[in-house]
């Protein structure tokens, strides 16, 4: 849990960009990045899983590469360019990665989803998965208790080729 | 979390002006923050270092690299210069923990990480690491991944990095800056065996700060290895982990580099099996003696007597590998 903030500790003033909308906000330190984006914007897309950067479900993009939201402090992202699952569709468009996740059933209960697909993105930017073995490498950071990897495995396969370049709502850019 | 002040400081004298016994230098954080929500670290004040620059990666006169405390190991290990010249960094470092942690996680702060001793992370039990003097329950109790090389009555824990096993097999040097000025620590003196202050993993002072990693010119491209045993196929801590490098004329080995991870407060080096490699010829036979060698005075405890068997196949399958090139 997070301490009260009337313990004597100074606020710090953060400005960044969120799903292409600029915020600015006074927060105290110990604010995680996770916690600022479900509580303080009510953007409860982002899964709070073990918050311990062992389970993924809290992946989100920070100029354009995938992070764990659970460890990182709010307050060391001043200035960033951050992307969450809500920002990866356009008006009109899903996202590929999240069409392809719902063509080949990629998921059961869901939880574990939105990080999935924004570590699926993180990973197309990378431009290092080559085959099958690769993406199961490479999505390892993301934990999936159903046990649907076959099938995120495929959609991801799939997705692979049309998701490295724009991330949705003015995210970050290719 | 405990609260705790902030700073960014814009300079390195800055920081470390800032830094106390109390403090904490961060950078990636994906160590600390998870150790700050645990209690097992409760600092007055985090000095957030990611404005210091320190983010690059040097092409050195020699052949050999500097690289900035502040890149991340993702970037590191997909580093172009990196992969062409110290592809057991590369492998080492893609070894360890997930994609996301790697973009997170700095160069320096992976040296730094601590211990994942399952009672250095429950404050309700003793530790030595955690609390000197309380004691160390993980000697009688749960201790199937802890050290089986220069423990302490005191303290069992191993260090937890692919990373830093590679650069001690490398010859890395440490760069560092404190209040008394810079300093260069060669890497197999950076961390150190627990004995009977395992409160400190290594020889930085309290205000000292990581600035760079220094890798001598390559000598070790055409045959390496990376070996990673773990219990899962992927994102795991290594049971033991060994990064061999070998230069070789023909059969016969010139220099060899051997370290091991998982067994250890720190990257276990022995340079005797190093200096008994050179000049033998590349056989099945030579590489189990350098691991009885190197095993020979192991301890085993309750849980992880395994340990010895499976680091003694480890070594031999990793030279074996780097002695044919091979890489899979």
């Amino acid at each position: 849990m997070s301490p009260s903030p009337s313990s004597g500790v100074e606020l710090h003033s953060i400005r960044f960009t969120v799903n292409g909308a600029q915020r600015t906000l006074d927060i105290p330190p110990w604010l995680t990045l996770l916690d600022l984006l479900r509580d303080e914007f009510d953007m409860t897309g982002t899964k709070k899983g073990c918050d311990h950067g062992q389970c993924g479900a809290c992946t989100v993009l920070r100029d354009g590469k995938r992070i764990n939201a659970c460890l990182t402090l709010a307050v060391m992202c001043d200035g960033a360019n951050l992307t969450t699952v809500e920002g990866l569709a356009t008006d009109d468009e899903l996202h590929p990665m999240q069409r392809a996740f719902i063509k080949h059933d990629a998921f059961q209960c869901g939880y574990c989803t939105p990080g999935q697909i924004c570590s699926a993105v993180g990973l197309a930017r990378e431009g290092r998965a080559n085959n099958r073995d690769d993406i199961k490498e490479l999505m390892s950071g993301n934990l999936c208790r159903c046990g649907a990897y076959s099938n995120i495995i495929a959609a991801v396969e799939e997705a692979l080729p049309h998701s490295g370049g724009d991330l949705g709502q003015g995210g970050a850019q290719s | 979390m405990m609260p705790f002040n902030y700073s960014r400081p814009g300079d390195i004298s800055e920081a470390i002006k800032l830094a106390d016994a109390t403090t904490r230098f961060i950078a990636g954080g994906t160590n600390l923050v998870d150790l700050m929500k645990e209690n097992v670290v409760r600092p007055s004040r985090l000095i957030d270092i990611t404005g210091l620059g320190l983010n690059e990666v040097e092409e050195l006169p020699d052949g050999g690299l500097r690289i900035g405390a502040l890149v991340s190991n993702a970037d590191l290990a997909w580093h172009p210069l990196i992969e062409q010249r110290y592809p057991l960094l590369s492998q080492a470092i893609l070894a360890g923990a997930s994609p996301q942690l790697r973009n997170m996680a700095s160069t320096g702060g992976n040296l730094l990480q601590r211990t994942r001793c399952y009672y250095f992370y429950d404050t309700g039990s003793p530790c030595n690491k955690r609390e000197p003097g309380s004691g160390c329950p993980a000697r009688s109790g749960l201790n199937r991944i802890h050290a089986i090389l220069g423990a302490s009555d005191a303290c069992v824990a191993t260090h937890p990095s692919d990373m830093c096993v590679a650069l001690a097999a490398l010859d890395a040097v440490v760069h560092v800056q404190g209040k008394a000025g810079e300093r260069r620590i060669d890497f197999a003196d950076f961390h150190r065996l627990p004995a009977d202050a395992p409160e400190r993993d290594n020889q930085l002072a309290d205000d000292e700060l990581v600035t760079a990693i220094e890798l001598p010119a390559p000598r070790f491209v055409a045959h390496h290895r990376y070996l990673k045993i773990r219990d899962r196929a992927s994102y795991a801590f290594a049971l033991v982990s060994v990064a061999a490098a070998l230069k070789l004329d023909g059969g016969t080995i010139r220099d060899a580099r051997l370290a091991l991870g998982g067994v250890a407060h720190k990257p276990w080096r022995d340079k005797a099996v190093e200096a008994a490699l050179a000049g033998k010829p590349v056989s099945h036979e030579t590489f189990s003696a350098a691991a009885d060698l190197l095993l020979r005075d192991a301890q085993p405890l309750t849980h992880n007597a395994f340990k010895v068997r499976l680091a003694h196949r480890a070594i031999v399958r990793a030279l074996s590998d780097a002695a044919t090139g091979g890489n899979a």
